[in-house]
């Protein structure tokens, strides 16, 4: 498989600040890469340095095999870039912004262009409203239309849903599933396992400015756990004797009133255990389900790594 | 190149004309300084050389120069707002030449600055200003504004760029406000005390003043016409040289 995006030995400090220490990751053609990583971990200044808006200090990044900073312009016709917050004119309407871009990016019918990106993204109605108007959503859907004004064939994407409501998270992964099916190759940022998870072909975790683990998201969820059932009791000995009813769903103490399993089916598992308790007439005070964070993921992964 | 200029530029003329209201705030600071001092202060003043009455035609190419030094707060904000909202970045990752970002700025800053120059110049006809200038001094004159304009434009993208917000963009046009105050626009320099006199005698806004005022009362412009074009055009050398600079960096 061919490498469409290389980074190699990237590092990029701001004053004393290390932000990236040696990040190296390859994308190939017609794939989805997310890079994972928490608040501040460099995300979004890989992506800047990646897509020329930013130099690094060291190490190199190549597009279509072309170095990016020698070669900015020839590079920047193959992809866009869409920054973490949506950037839109908030005084043009959402079809003067898509026709700007489509002039700008000399594509041949910028009025037809824009309007089929509006119906594209359901935003035919709003097409003449002001932006300031439009709901974080649209604003969302329509930075992502602008980017793919002149449909170019690499999509850099910072946090493409952060931000969104869950119905338009879910319209905005088809929309990326669907690029994807079109054969455009697509390097996204996320703090979301589940979205990498939904999203991504490969996914590279960033962490203290390096890439910690990378994977596919069955090897990473591997990694990550499964999630936990949690039962607090009203008695340590009201929890000893639940130990003994639960035997075969392997529970472990948590303090002296507390339960926790592996919750290998949400809804089967759940309603066995909590049958099974008030059966044996010991019910639980309260139940959570505890699902791997990030930081815990982060957390078997750096250990796994080193 | 042009063409990506002149696109960038008419969207930010679009942003004007939905909010009419900042060219109103630019024009309305020089008609008020113009009123009160033709008014106000006119009747008092006693300049060598300009007879009674006659005052207005003395002050009004200064008054000119603040409608577009005025204007300029609003070209620094317009930057400065496009760098803090992340447009510029968006512009940035296309593929076009970087110089036709700031030089739509540049297109439109120029282009309001003209157009409320001549609001405030018809204003001042309005109120007496009289000249029998020929076409061929208006023409310079004009060129001259168009000039200051220019220069004014560039000299805001530094600031603009190295501002952290969109008032401490805008600020640095009450620099030169100030400039003028202290230059030959309202009264002779003569007149300052000796240290003041000397700055307002050799500071690049008296020169540019001078040049139009002697033109149009159809006077010898003497040295004032040369040293303004060269103030005009090393500053804004320096300005468009750190200004690109800065953009390539934010
Ligand atoms: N221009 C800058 N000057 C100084 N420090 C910066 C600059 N840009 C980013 N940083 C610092 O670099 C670190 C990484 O920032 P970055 O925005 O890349 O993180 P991120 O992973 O995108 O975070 P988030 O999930 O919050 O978007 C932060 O500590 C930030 O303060
Ligand atoms: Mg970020």
């Amino acid at each position: 498989m061919e490498a469409i995006i290389t980074v190699s030995h990237v590092q990029k400090r701001f004053k004393q600040q290390v932000v990236l220490e040696d990040v190296s990751l390859n994308v190939t053609a017609g794939t989805i890469y997310a890079l994972l990583g928490a608040n501040g971990a460099g995300k979004s200044t890989l992506l800047k340095i990646m897509t020329g808006l930013l130099a690094g200090d060291q190490g190199q990044v190549t597009i279509n095999q072309l170095p990016v900073t020698e070669n900015l312009l020839q590079v920047q016709r193959l992809f866009s870039f869409s920054a973490q917050a949506a950037t839109v004119d908030d005084v043009l309407s959402g079809y003067e912004n898509l026709v700007l871009i489509a002039r700008l990016r000399h594509v041949g019918q910028p009025k037809a262009a824009a309007k089929a990106l509006l119906k594209q993204f359901d935003l035919l109605q709003a097409k003449d409203k002001r932006v300031a108007d439009y709901s974080g959503g649209m604003r969302r859907r329509l930075d992502l239309a602008m980017s793919l004004v002149g449909d170019p064939e690499i999509l850099f994407l910072d946090e493409p849903t952060t931000g969104l409501d869950p119905t338009s998270r879910e319209a905005l992964w088809r929309t990326i599933q669907t690029l994807k099916a079109q054969g455009k190759t697509i390097f996204l940022t996320t703090q979301y396992l589940e979205e990498a998870d939904q999203l991504a072909d490969n996914i590279g975790f960033l962490r203290d400015g390096q890439i910690v683990a990378t994977g596919t998201p069955a090897a990473m969820k591997r990694l990550a756990g499964t999630d936990q059932l949690e039962l607090l009791f009203a008695t340590a000995a009201l929890c000893q004797q639940a130990r003994l009813v639960l035997d075969e769903f392997k529970p472990k103490m948590v303090d002296t009133t507390g339960l926790s399993m592996p919750l290998t089916e949400m809804v089967q598992t759940t309603s066995a255990v909590l049958t099974a308790l008030a059966a044996a007439d010991c019910p639980p005070v309260t139940f959570k389900v505890v699902t791997p964070t990030l930081d815990d993921v982060f957390r078997k992964l750096t250990k796994a790594v080193s | 190149m042009l063409k990506d200029t002149f696109t960038l530029a008419g969207r930010l003329i679009k942003h004007n004309l939905r909010s009419p209201d900042t060219i109103i705030t630019v024009v309305l600071m020089p008609i008020m300084i113009l009123l009160m001092m033709v008014y106000l202060f006119g009747g008092s003043m006693k300049i060598a050389g300009v007879a009674h009455g006659d005052y207005i035609n003395y002050v009004l190419p200064g008054i000119l120069l603040i409608t577009i030094a005025s204007g300029a707060a609003y070209t620094a904000m317009r930057i400065n707002v496009d760098k803090t909202s992340g447009m510029f970045d968006r512009f940035k990752s296309l593929p076009i030449s970087k110089v036709s970002v700031l030089g739509g700025q540049a297109l439109a800053s120029v282009s309001f600055m003209l157009i409320s120059t001549g609001i405030v110049l018809l204003v001042g006809v309005l109120i007496g200003f009289r000249s029998s200038a020929s076409v061929g001094a208006w023409v310079l004159v004009g060129l001259l504004l168009i000039g200051f304009a220019i220069t004014i434009t560039w000299l805001s993208v530094p600031f603009a760029l190295a501002a952290s917000s969109v008032d401490g963009a805008s600020a640095f046009s009450y620099i030169l406000l100030l400039l003028l105050f202290v230059s030959s626009a309202f009264v002779p320099v003569t007149g300052m005390p000796k240290p003041l006199h000397l700055f307002a005698e050799h500071q690049p806004m008296t020169h540019v003043i001078m040049t139009i005022r002697q033109l149009l009362a159809v006077q010898n412009v003497g040295n004032h016409g040369w040293l303004a074009l060269l103030w005009l055009a090393g500053i804004t050398l320096v300005a468009y040289i750190i200004g690109l600079r800065l953009y390539r960096r934010v």
